[in-house]
């Protein structure tokens, strides 16, 4: 039968099945490892001191800079500063450098590890390319905790 | 009047194309010829009045018409002419309407150079472009008017933003959607042979050179991106996985695919069906990335103001061309006779194997993408995907890929003989694999993965060579002559090869061995990077049209003597207030040394924060893409490519 024409076709077919099942499964179990090691969960203030989540694990925390909490420290390059959603204040130091639009009283998300003793080691802040632009998951935050304002569209504040 | 002339010609534009996707196709289905050649005239007279709309809204940025709402909102006196021009497509109206505008060119691009094609193909070609058209005429006119009047109107714009008022952004998206639209053009024609009931060589070669042409366009426009983030942003990074790099990437995964497949259907008279697929996804991804730009469903650093209206009609249109095609698809797909068969060992077996990974990396980088979406609807958590995940899941299919892309080319159609290429080829890959450790110990070493990238471009690289040498014999006698006569589409495959390997290399050099200082940096500061002094010598207060500027000056020594100097800015612009990073960077062939300038650190204005990068080969990358898409070009010149031209008999 494999000399026949049908039967060449069906090896073909078999090697192809093959090949694309092997490739995929390869695919499925890099997309599962990788996974694992790459997600962050978003929390903000509240969701954080709700959480139960051990230390070490990534997350985003966003919120609003509070107000006048802002300042740097001797190195120049460290910047603590707090976030919050109305309810919840959380502490946040981060060393490196800030994006350009990062200003006390607008939103912000910052990456960093859980740390259930102390205060919240950032390794990153998100930078935004927009002076209105508020980050999505933010302003959902802030409207679930009721102190979104909403604004007449011109203002640069939200 | 001229803003309401372009609104104007816009509606005629959507009406043309009403006419010129039923009419002519339903002529096509019944054999009237009369309603058939309806098709060409129809498709100039889109393109016609697509351009005055579009001619009109720049007109009014250049004018400065704040009497139009888009201008208003986007645009500003003061801001240099170059960016009232880009401004025309740098917001979400204009740039909905240049898509219109490049997706008419094509149509009628196709309408004048495709005389020659069948005519039952060329009419239903071009009214699926018409359709298509329609959707964003419709798109516009309902949800997203470019023309939209203002009243009272400001005295002033509130300007652009900032970020975006740059060269490289300037031309990014008429480059990235000529890419885009491009595959439309692909997509009709396979809408058109599932049709027709019909896929040949011959279809292959009238869909290969537009493909090319949308895959250098797509390929230039993520580079201008990338290239772009790179200096404008400031973070010394070129590629974040941000989900609207990835909207873009999507479609150029699978229009290499396509690209590749084209050939085997050309060549070979197989894999019909596969390619039809490919030809339908591709677009089905640009259109999915047009939506996730527009439609805001993903968080990215590049979300414009969004508008759930707007997404619901794209979401609409989306379902009804992806739905509808794939229908189609699956109706039709068994119509297409399978033809020549193949064996395990052949360069056709290769190609589909860089199709399976190709495609796999494109689901892949898709379910990174929409993930977050996913696990949203599902459970409610908010999560994002980041870049590990697609550097280790996307970064190991590309193992395999580059090691079968330095074979392919080697192996013969039909049946190659594996002991053949690997005797001939073993040599190539041992060597490629000594050079890499040798550059890696070179280096100082680092993580094994920098070692293996380096390993596979080099093999790229040295098989690729070996290959075109082989194929002109390089050594022999009269080698010149063969050189010059090898078919362009080879040689530009060869130029594309090389530049994938090119820009390997400068991925992995400034992945892996890129340095980053941050400093706090006084007046004549010295700071060491990259082999490189670089002294700090002072600061300079710059007025710029709608800026005004921190300019630092940084003296870059290499052995004593002064290579360079460094200007990086810190600018704050007026309207919008928003300040930006203008990185300065020195360029040469082994990498790049980038200086971002912050803000003061004490009152008296001598201490500033600054950041350094280093950059190994960095330059690579670019050059890489530049190589690339000069081989496409090259590839595209072919002859066999040109319309009409004599056909050869196929097998």
């Amino acid at each position: 039968m494999a000399n026949t024409r049908a039967g060449k076709r069906k090896t073909k077919r078999f090697y192809l099945l093959l090949t694309s099942m092997t490739i995929l499964l390869l695919a499925v179990g890099l997309v599962l490892t990788a996974l694992q090691d790459s997600i962050s969960l978003f929390l903000d203030p509240s969701d954080l001191a709700e959480s139960n989540l051990s230390d070490g694990q990534r997350v985003r925390l966003g919120g609003l800079v509070v107000e006048e909490s802002f300042f740097k420290d001797e190195d120049g390059l460290t910047y603590r500063f707090d976030i919050t959603d109305g309810n919840e204040t959380v502490k946040v130091i981060y060393k490196g450098s800030l994006p350009d639009l990062f200003r006390e009283g607008q939103g912000v998300v910052v990456e960093g590890e859980i740390n259930n003793s102390g205060p919240f080691f950032a390794t990153e802040v998100l930078a935004k390319h927009d002076e209105n632009y508020m980050p999505k998951e933010v302003i959902e935050s802030l409207k679930k905790r009721g102190v979104f304002q909403y604004s007449d569209g011109e203002e640069e504040n939200i | 009047m001229i803003v309401e002339s372009g609104h104007y010609a816009l509606i005629l534009a959507c009406t043309l194309s009403l006419v010129q996707g039923i009419f002519p196709l339903y002529g096509a289905l019944t054999g009237r010829g009369r309603l058939m050649r309806l098709s060409a005239p129809t498709a100039y007279g889109q393109f016609f009045f697509v351009s005055i709309a579009f001619g009109a809204l720049m007109h009014a940025f250049i004018v400065s018409d704040f009497s139009v709402v888009n201008v208003a909102k986007n645009s500003h006196t003061l801001k240099p002419m170059l960016y009232k021009v880009s401004a025309t497509w740098g917001n979400h109206e204009g740039s909905i309407l240049l898509w219109a505008l490049i997706l008419a060119l094509y149509g009628a691009a196709v309408a004048f150079f495709g005389r020659k094609l069948p005519k039952t193909l060329y009419v239903k070609v071009l009214s699926i472009q018409a359709l298509i058209g329609l959707g964003f005429y419709l798109f516009l006119l309902l949800t997203s008017n470019p023309f939209e009047r203002l009243y009272p109107f400001p005295m002033e714009g509130s300007g652009l933003n900032p970020l975006l008022q740059d060269p490289g952004l300037a031309f990014h998206p008429p480059l990235l959607y000529l890419g885009y639209v491009g595959l439309s053009v692909t997509f009709s024609f396979a809408v058109g042979a599932l049709i027709e009931g019909r896929v040949d060589a011959a279809w292959a070669r009238w869909v290969r050179p537009w493909t090319l042409l949308a895959w250098c366009f797509l390929t230039a426009g993520i580079t201008l991106g990338s290239w772009w983030a790179y200096y404008e942003l400031g973070w010394g990074g070129w590629w974040f996985w941000d989900p609207v790099e990835n909207a873009s990437f999507m479609p150029w995964l699978v229009a290499t695919a396509l690209l590749h497949s084209a050939i085997v259907v050309e060549k070979r008279d197989t894999l019909k069906a596969w390619t039809i697929l490919l030809a339908i996804i591709a677009f089905s991804f640009s259109l999915l990335g047009t939506f996730i730009v527009r439609s805001g469903v993903l968080t990215s650093v590049h979300a414009f103001a969004t508008d759930p209206e707007r997404g619901v009609f794209i979401l609409a249109f989306l379902f009804l061309v992806i739905g509808g095609s794939l229908l189609l698809f699956a109706l039709r797909a068994d119509k297409l006779q399978a033809g020549g068969l193949f064996a395990p060992i052949s360069r056709e077996s290769m190609l589909v194997i860089n199709n399976l990974l190709l495609s796999v990396a494109a689901m892949v980088v898709m379910f990174g993408t929409l993930y977050p979406l996913l696990r949203d609807a599902l459970t409610g958590d908010k999560i994002t995907v980041g870049p590990p995940f697609f550097n280790l899941a996307f970064g190991f299919l590309m193992i395999p890929l580059l090691l079968v892309m330095g074979l392919g080319p080697s192996a013969s159609w039909k049946r190659a003989d594996l002991a053949g290429i690997v005797s001939r080829l073993g040599f190539v890959f041992a060597t490629s694999l000594v050079a890499a450790l040798a550059f890696f110990y070179m280096l100082g070493g680092g993580e094994i993965m920098a070692a293996v990238w380096l390993g596979l471009g080099l093999w790229l690289m040295a098989a690729t060579f070996y290959e075109w040498a082989d194929r002109v014999k390089l050594f022999k006698v009269n080698a010149m002559k063969r050189i010059r006569r090898q078919p362009r589409a080879s040689v530009g495959m060869s130029f594309g090869h090389l530049g994938l390997a090119i820009a390997v290399l400068g991925m992995a050099g400034s992945s892996y061995w890129g340095t980053e200082q941050q400093k706090i940096m006084a007046y004549e500061d010295e700071i060491n990077i990259g082999g490189y002094d670089v002294n700090f010598r002072d600061t300079n207060g710059i007025i710029g049209p709608n800026y005004t500027a921190v300019r630092g000056a940084f003296d870059i020594r290499k052995n004593g003597k002064i290579v360079a100097t460094l200007e990086p800015e810190a600018r704050l612009f007026s309207t919008p207030p928003m300040p930006t990073t203008e990185a300065a960077i020195y360029s040469t062939l082994m990498g790049d040394l980038f200086i971002v300038i912050g803000e003061a650190n004490n009152k008296t204005y001598d201490q500033w924060a600054v950041r350094l990068y280093y950059k190994p080969l960095q330059t690579w990358l670019w050059g890489g893409v530049v190589v690339m898409v000069f081989g496409g070009f090259i590839s595209l010149s072919d002859r066999r490519f040109r319309m009409g031209a004599a056909k050869k008999k196929i097998n």
